[in-house]
């Protein structure tokens, strides 16, 4: 199977450029400069420098034996994305972006964030290169990740609150898309994940296949085989198809995505794109997209403000649809047993985003037994989340 | 002939510019919508772009988004929107296009989309997140029902891409006057001065294309669209007639643009 896109950009039906033509040239223009950066071994060593000393790569293959012992059933390993400079796996994309957008002679990025690891991320970035920064936050969002954005202010990066909508991920990246294209000649946009319009997918993947290169060769060295089963989380699904890279021809390791249930499935707040969505177009791409009958977008919901985006990256939807990717997906509830039991197992604090995945670890481990490795992508660290949580469990809390 | 092209045809002839309004469909209900938009064809519009509401209108900025936040709170959809433009249709024989982000319009099919509009009297489509590269889909099923793909053309396209773009568009160019949002107004450059900046473009957009040159985004009132319309063949108006429509002022303000537009 082919993981590369057309050359507009699509994966099977999915992807390509929806955006107003104001854009185009802007995307055109991107995609020429990355395509040149990609192929440079300078631009490859300043990045990959970056993520060694700055970021602090390879980040560990860690196999946790009291989670292991404690779920029942499959080894279980954890990618410690968690441990790289900001927190999260974002940090690898947005220095490959920022250095690109250096390249191209912009001066300024900006940025759209959910759970505000991809606001972080982007305001360290900027700091790091010396360029100017503004980031797009709904005001939900806002409140529920409140650490970060202390953090953003004072990396330097200038706070949009949005208002519209939901006041969360979907309406931040509208809004962004809004000033972008009223600053192009000067302003990098800096997509979080594998969303967006043609090259964004494809780029951020790239970028994000660091974390599927040494996972391979970190679970080679410590097992002598590939995993059986590599977990991710799939909001938009950056760190989901940065892992899955290195994977996807090997077609013995099954690769499992985790999108957010929410509250279930079935009362209809959740953001299971994929799950429970209908192809759609959004924010500048094709693929499954929580709609009403009328096209108009839905809101998602999750207690986790990186995994509440209604649509998911173009590629998921294809792999979905060719079977090369499982998608199930896990409540607020399981995710937040989870994110207790790699706390109080390991004293590892997971980002709600990567609960979900251990959440789906729990659930496989004991079917596939104790002979198997399951990979599970710990995409972040819980700092941001515990005011959240605090607030959660107090109005959740069963009499 | 197509209505669209038929009117440019004899406003050239009569050495007129044309104005063209846009409203959002079903702002704040369908009723109240329809009423707006009879009082604007009947007050000097010459062609109506009737827009789809979409909960993420990203090229949109605060007076429209507001409007199809109104609309689609009032339940407004495609299907009532394409029944609103057939009882016009009975009553005017103004060229309508219909103005609409992708989605709506993929959702309901793009063939079907094309076989009711065209039933309901719309001559053209103009979907602004869907540039040309993603276009065919769309325009094959237009093709058979002669619907006119109306092409945008932004200050950022470059005159080999535009040369491109426009060896398949139909009826008219809608040239975006500046970089940003609809109802965009940027503090530094004064509204005219950026039409006077937009002459340079207009002008080389000119030698890409025979077809007529309409200028749109950030022009609110007479003085701005007698200034576009020195340059363009027509001037496109929206955010403005949508906050006027609001204020009862509708009327008064679709009467000041024409003879603003047609006295150039
Ligand atoms: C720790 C963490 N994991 C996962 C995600 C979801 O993004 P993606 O699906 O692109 O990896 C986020 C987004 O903010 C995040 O912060």
């Amino acid at each position: 199977m082919k993981h590369e896109p057309d050359a507009r950009g699509h994966f099977g039906p999915y992807g390509g450029r929806y955006v107003a033509e104001t854009l185009m040239p802007a995307l055109i223009e991107l995609e020429q400069a990355y395509r040149k950066a990609v192929k440079d071994p300078v631009f490859n060593k300043l990045f990959h420098d970056i993520l060694r000393d700055y970021v602090g790569r390879p980040s560990p293959l860690y196999l946790a034996e009291r989670l292991t012992k404690a779920y029942g059933g499959a080894r279980l390993y954890l990618k410690r994305e968690d441990l790289n400079h900001t927190g999260a796996h974002k940090i690898n994309n947005t220095i490959g972006q920022a250095l690109l957008a250096r390249r191209m002679g912009k001066t300024r990025l900006m940025a759209e964030t959910g759970a505000g690891q991809h606001g972080v991320a982007t305001a360290t970035a900027a700091a790091l290169l010396g360029m100017e920064c503004e980031v797009f936050m709904g005001e939900e969002d806002i409140r529920r990740q409140a650490p970060n954005v202390q953090r953003m202010q004072f990396l330097g990066a200038g706070i949009h609150p949005v208002h519209s909508g939901t006041a969360t991920l979907k309406d931040a990246m509208s809004e962004a898309m809004r000033a972008w294209v009223a600053r192009v000649d000067d302003t990098f946009y800096v997509i979080g994940s594998v969303a967006g319009p043609h090259p964004y997918p494809s780029m951020v993947r790239t970028f994000q296949s660091v974390i599927g290169t040494e996972t391979r060769a970190q679970i080679l060295e410590k097992t002598g085989r590939l995993p059986d089963m590599v977990i991710a989380c799939v909001g938009g699904g950056s760190n989901a198809a940065g892992i899955f890279s290195a994977f996807l021809d090997k077609t013995s390791v099954r690769l499992v995505g985790v999108e957010a249930a929410g509250f279930g499935i079935r009362t209809g707040k959740h953001a299971a794109s994929i799950g429970a969505g209908s192809i759609g177009i959004l924010h500048g791409s094709k693929s499954y997209l929580l709609q009403d009958n009328d096209g108009q977008v839905q809101n998602a919901h999750s207690v986790s403000a990186g995994l509440d985006y209604p649509g998911v990256g173009p590629q998921h939807a294809h792999w979905a649809d060719t079977a090369r990717v499982e998608y199930c997906s896990i409540t607020d509830t399981e995710a937040l047993q989870a994110f207790d039991d790699l706390t109080r197992l390991e004293g590892i604090l997971p980002a709600l985003e990567s609960s979900h995945a251990l959440a789906e670890a729990k659930k496989r481990s004991r079917k596939l037994g104790a002979r198997a490795t399951i990979v599970i992508n710990l995409s972040g660290r819980g700092d941001k989340d515990l005011d959240n949580i605090v607030s959660y469990k107090q109005k959740h809390r069963k009499h | 002939m197509n209505r669209i092209t038929q009117t440019f045809q004899t406003l050239r002839r009569q050495g007129r510019k044309a104005l063209i309004g846009y409203l959002t469909a079903g702002d704040p209900d369908l009723k109240t919508s329809e009423r707006n938009i009879r009082l604007a064809l009947a007050n000097g519009l010459d062609l109506l772009e009737l827009g789809v509401p979409f909960s993420d209108p990203t090229a949109d900025g605060p007076s429209i988004q507001s409007a199809g936040r109104r609309a689609l709170a009032s339940g407004a959809n495609l299907k009532q929107i394409l029944a609103m433009a057939a009882r016009l249709r009975r009553s005017f024989k103004t060229p309508m296009i219909l103005f609409s982000y992708a989605n709506p319009l993929f959702r309901y099919g793009y063939t079907k989309l094309c076989r009711d509009a065209k039933r309901a009297g719309i001559d053209g489509l103009l979907v602004v997140d869907l540039p040309f590269e993603e276009s065919a889909e769309l325009r094959a099923p237009m093709k058979r029902h002669r619907l006119l793909f109306i092409q945008l053309i932004a200050p950022t396209t470059s005159p080999e891409r535009a040369r491109r773009l426009l060896a398949e568009a139909d009826g008219f160019v809608y040239y975006i006057l500046v970089k940003g949002v609809t109802g965009a107004r940027t503090r530094r450059v004064p509204p005219t001065r950026r039409v006077f900046n937009a002459k340079k473009n207009i002008d080389r957009l000119r030698t890409c294309t025979d077809l007529p040159i309409a200028a749109g985004f950030g022009i609110s009132d007479g003085a701005q669209a007698h200034e576009a319309a020195r340059h363009a063949d027509a001037v496109v108006v929206g955010s403005a007639l949508v906050e006027a429509a609001r204020k009862g002022r509708l009327a008064e303000l679709v009467r000041e643009l024409a003879a603003a537009v047609h006295g150039v």
